[in-house]
């Protein structure tokens, strides 16, 4: 019971952790490495706003948001905009960008003491038998309201309709008016809000590390290569896959088995079928 | 009225010396065979009277040996990126395993150290290409994202089986001889592996990775099997980076699962971009800068990760030819504007 | 006609994502001859140049080859069997001169099985026989042509470079996908006489084509595909008058004007 209970939160987890990562490469096509760092970014810019500015929970966390949402746009409106296109630099620049950004972190911010971030809601119930704490149910309640806010967001508003029609074809989106340029800041913005709203809601649950960072990023990129990259039901679904695999490799195996169940499954999935377990039939462009 | 920058453009010939010491005419005169072969030449001196130039300062000689280890990773991660067209993101892998084979094959079995590094060299290289033959037939962002993949897990996995010494790694492993043994051996093995690769990609068989680069359809089409090309590839790649892996180990006298970590994936990557990707020189001199920067810097812990993922990101969006083919265009062309 | 088919196409179906891309398509090659195979755009040919060179593999069917089947073989090795393809889209390799594109034919295997080009024995270095080929292609030796990088080189050129690309493994089949589309009349003037040229020194042809005039001047069998099936075969003229490929032409009418 409590396998199926913590599967589903760890499920959760990486669908939040993987959602921004995915929204990125879905639209824009860009393998957004600096995730990650994005990812910390804004544990600690939300940390230091509480802490050294005193602000208000909730304000330090709109705050927080709402700065790593510009810093992810700006990342790609000054430096990746130039390498479009050339997806080898891409990633080698955007890793880059996460690499300057975490070992900068851990050499100017996040050193000496832990930094936590105050959970939400205290206290814990039982479900089942399993005492579970209200900031994990958080977790799992959140996500689904991410998941679905995405979905209406994508479905049901212009801007969402513009990135839809730019996954799927962007030289039909240029000729039908929409920007493809900005589509992407406004695409690398989002993804990165969705990278902070991630951080902000998982690390409450332990501290402010710059491991998380690369943690973060293998396990994003663990899900949308399972799921197939740029295919969100699939990331969805991959990250139920991997996050029960995990839970059950720690079961019996023990915790280290954690990454080595994430990169094991990158590395199979890309052999074995490299389209992903639920992409489309792109094999041929893939492979052949 | 057009601007200012629109009516002119920047016209580029090549220097007279450049035209007359092309092709056999290159032995016309002194003069030309100078123009030819000064860089080679100052590069190779370079390299051989360094160690003596750096006698004072001990320290700095232990980075030049650094400095060659890193370029024989980059001298590979290029030849593999723009020769045979595989991106491999991971050249923590291949020191890696070359320092832990050469650090069981030294420690183990007792073979002695002038055996344990071309050994680790040849295995190391075979045990790679191995455990990458199945994502050679992947392309692009796909073998990337794999290759990056391989270090972290063989570390992670060294650490859950606590295998090789678990988190301890190994130690007691014989130090060179003295340190110029180190430092030579090293440079000669950097040179012979940058000649030999420049000319490697000149000959027939350098045309067929090229061709595996350019268009693997068109390779396939004309009988020939890709993959075996493409292991080939990641075999002389690992080779030289299992060959610096191996002599890490020997002179830390210690292989631990730190020499799977990120710098040796990334300042190679780095060294490539800033140096010039595609002219094998380039990532030595890139190597020649950014690693001496790195140490300046080790002082400030990881900042210096930092810096030199700023530089790489800087060169590769705002100067992707890199060093070495901006230094070669302008000492072969002049370089001049035009009105248009 | 008499003697064994050399290649023999039987039943062969292949589905795209449930797009039937071949449906129970079969022929038979003698050889020698030159097989036209035509039909509008999205009938298959291309796919079923992919099927019988091995780059696409069929879900059904035969692909016998000299007797043997060739479903399921890598393609570099049906090609080192002596069944070359030139691609629709020219592939050649865009950083190098023209005449070193073909140093990578020559190195397989096979090349270097047959020994070089003509007369057997290794003829001086790789780069003389690639031009030797070359010159034989119609690029002009004594120009500058054959040392042009292949990315400054004319469409024209480039088919020819695929066809050398062929040549160079000297071919007992060469399969050309589409090599007339994209040339001007003048081009397409001279490339008539080579595909002649190339018949009569033994190599059986298979012409994927759009251009049905120049076509119905070589070919000496023509096979028409529509939605993925084969609807007619024979020789041009029969085929020109069936029922059938006209309504699969309808309203490209002037097509037929040409021939």
């Amino acid at each position: 019971m409590d396998i199926l209970i913590y599967g589903v939160i760890n499920s959760a987890t990486l669908a939040l952790m993987a959602l921004g990562f995915t929204l990125v490469y879905g639209v824009s096509r860009l393998p957004n490495f600096a995730h990650g760092a994005l990812y910390v970014l804004a544990g600690y810019i939300c940390w230091l706003l509480l802490n050294r500015l005193g602000l208000p929970y909730i304000l330090a966390i709109a705050l927080a948001l709402g700065l790593v949402a510009v810093v992810g746009g700006a990342m790609y409106q000054l430096i990746l905009v130039r390498i479009r296109g050339m997806s080898i630099s891409e990633i080698i620049a955007s890793y880059a960008i996460g690499l300057a950004i975490l070992e900068g972190l851990r050499w100017g911010g996040l050193k000496g003491g832990t930094f936590t971030l105050p959970a939400f809601l205290e206290g814990s119930v039982d479900i089942a038998g399993v005492s579970v704490d209200f900031q994990r149910i958080l977790v799992v309640v959140l996500g689904a309201l991410l998941v679905g806010l995405l979905y209406f967001f994508v479905n049901h508003t212009r801007l969402g309709l513009a990135l839809k029609g730019m996954a799927q074809d962007e030289r039909a989106a240029l000729t039908l008016g929409i920007d493809s340029d900005r589509m992407a800041v406004a695409s690398m913005a989002l993804g990165s809000l969705s990278a902070a709203i991630a951080a902000l809601i998982l690390l409450p649950l332990g501290s402010i590390v710059v491991e998380a960072g690369y943690h973060v990023l293998i396990m994003a990129v663990a899900v949308c290569i399972v799921g197939g990259l740029g295919s969100w039901t699939g990331a969805i679904l991959a990250s139920f896959v991997i996050g029960f695999a995990q839970i059950l490799t720690t079961a019996y195996l023990g915790a280290h088995f954690q990454v080595v169940v994430a990169i094991l499954a990158i590395i199979l999935t890309l052999i074995l079928r490299p389209s992903g377990l639920f992409g489309k039939q792109k094999e041929l462009e893939e492979r052949v | 009225m057009p601007k200012a920058h629109e009516s002119r453009r920047k016209e580029r010939l090549d220097r007279g010396v450049k035209v007359r010491s092309d092709g056999v005419y290159a032995v016309a005169s002194w003069r030309e065979m100078a123009f030819l072969l000064g860089p080679r030449l100052l590069l190779i001196a370079g390299l051989l009277i360094m160690p003596l130039l750096l006698m004072p300062v001990p320290y700095w000689q232990k980075v030049l040996t650094i400095i060659c280890i890193y370029s024989m990773l980059a001298i590979g991660f290029d030849f593999l990126a723009h020769y045979v067209g595989l991106v491999s993101l991971g050249g923590a892998l291949y020191i890696g395993v070359g320092a832990y084979i050469a650090a069981i094959l030294n420690t183990e079995m007792g073979l002695p150290l002038w055996a344990t590094i071309p050994l680790a060299t040849v295995l190391g290289g075979g045990v790679c290409t191995v455990l990458l033959w199945p994502c050679l037939p992947l392309r692009g962002v796909y073998f990337a994202i794999v290759s990056l993949m391989f270090p972290l897990l063989a570390a992670r996995l060294i650490e859950a089986f606590d295998i090789f010494g678990g988190t301890d790694g190994i130690m007691g492993l014989d130090g060179f001889p003295n340190r110029w043994s180190e430092m030579y051996v090293l440079i000669i093995c950097l040179l012979l592996a940058l000649f030999a690769l420049r000319q490697l990609v000149n000959e027939d068989v350098g045309l067929v990775f090229r061709g595996v680069k350019d268009n693997d359809q068109s390779v396939k089409a004309s009988g020939i099997d890709i993959t075996r090309y493409k292991a080939l590839g990641v075999f002389i790649a690992s080779s030289l980076g299992c060959l610096g892996g191996a002599c890490l180990a020997h002179i830390y006298m210690w292989a631990g699962i730190s020499q799977f970590a990120l710098d040796f994936s990334i300042i190679p990557i780095a060294a490539t971009v800033v140096g010039g990707g595609g002219t094998l020189a380039g990532p030595v001199i890139g190597c020649l800068i950014l690693v001496p920067i790195s140490e300046l810097l080790r002082d400030f812990g990881t900042l210096r990760i930092a810096v030199y993922a700023l530089i790489l990101m800087a060169f590769i969006v705002f100067k992707s030819e890199g060093l070495m083919s901006y230094g070669a265009r302008k000492y072969n062309q002049f370089e001049h504007w035009v009105e248009i | 006609m008499a003697g064994e088919p050399i290649l023999s196409v039987r039943d062969v179906n292949k589905t795209f994502g449930g797009v039937k891309a071949l449906t129970e398509v079969s022929f038979d090659l003698m050889p020698g001859d030159i097989l036209g195979v035509i039909g509008p755009n999205g009938s298959g040919k291309t796919t079923l140049v992919n099927v019988i060179t091995g780059f696409v593999k069929a879900d059904t069917g035969q692909v016998l080859y000299k007797g043997k089947n060739l479903v399921g073989t890598a393609p570099h090795k049906i090609a080192d069997q002596g069944l070359t393809r030139t691609f629709q889209v020219m592939r050649p390799y865009y950083s190098l001169p023209a005449y070193k594109n073909l140093i990578v034919p020559l190195f397989s295997p096979r090349a270097r099985r047959t020994g070089g080009w003509r007369g057997g024995g290794r003829m001086g270095s790789r780069d003389t026989v690639a031009v030797d080929i070359l010159e034989e292609i119609g690029f002009e030796r004594e120009s500058y042509v054959p040392y042009k990088t292949a990315s400054s080189l004319p469409t024209g050129y480039l088919k020819r470079l695929e066809l050398a690309r062929c040549l160079a493994l000297r071919p007992e089949i060469i399969i050309c996908d589409e090599v007339f589309s994209g040339l001007s009349m003048s081009e397409m003037a001279s490339m008539v006489p080579l595909m002649e040229k190339l018949q009569m020194e033994g190599i059986t042809l298979i012409m994927v084509e759009h251009r049905l005039r120049e076509l119905f001047r070589l070919a000496n069998r023509v096979m028409v595909l529509n939605f993925g099936a084969k609807i007619a075969e024979g020789v041009p003229v029969e085929v020109m008058a069936d029922k059938q490929v006209k309504e699969a032409y309808f309203g490209s009418e002037e097509v037929f004007s040409y021939v």
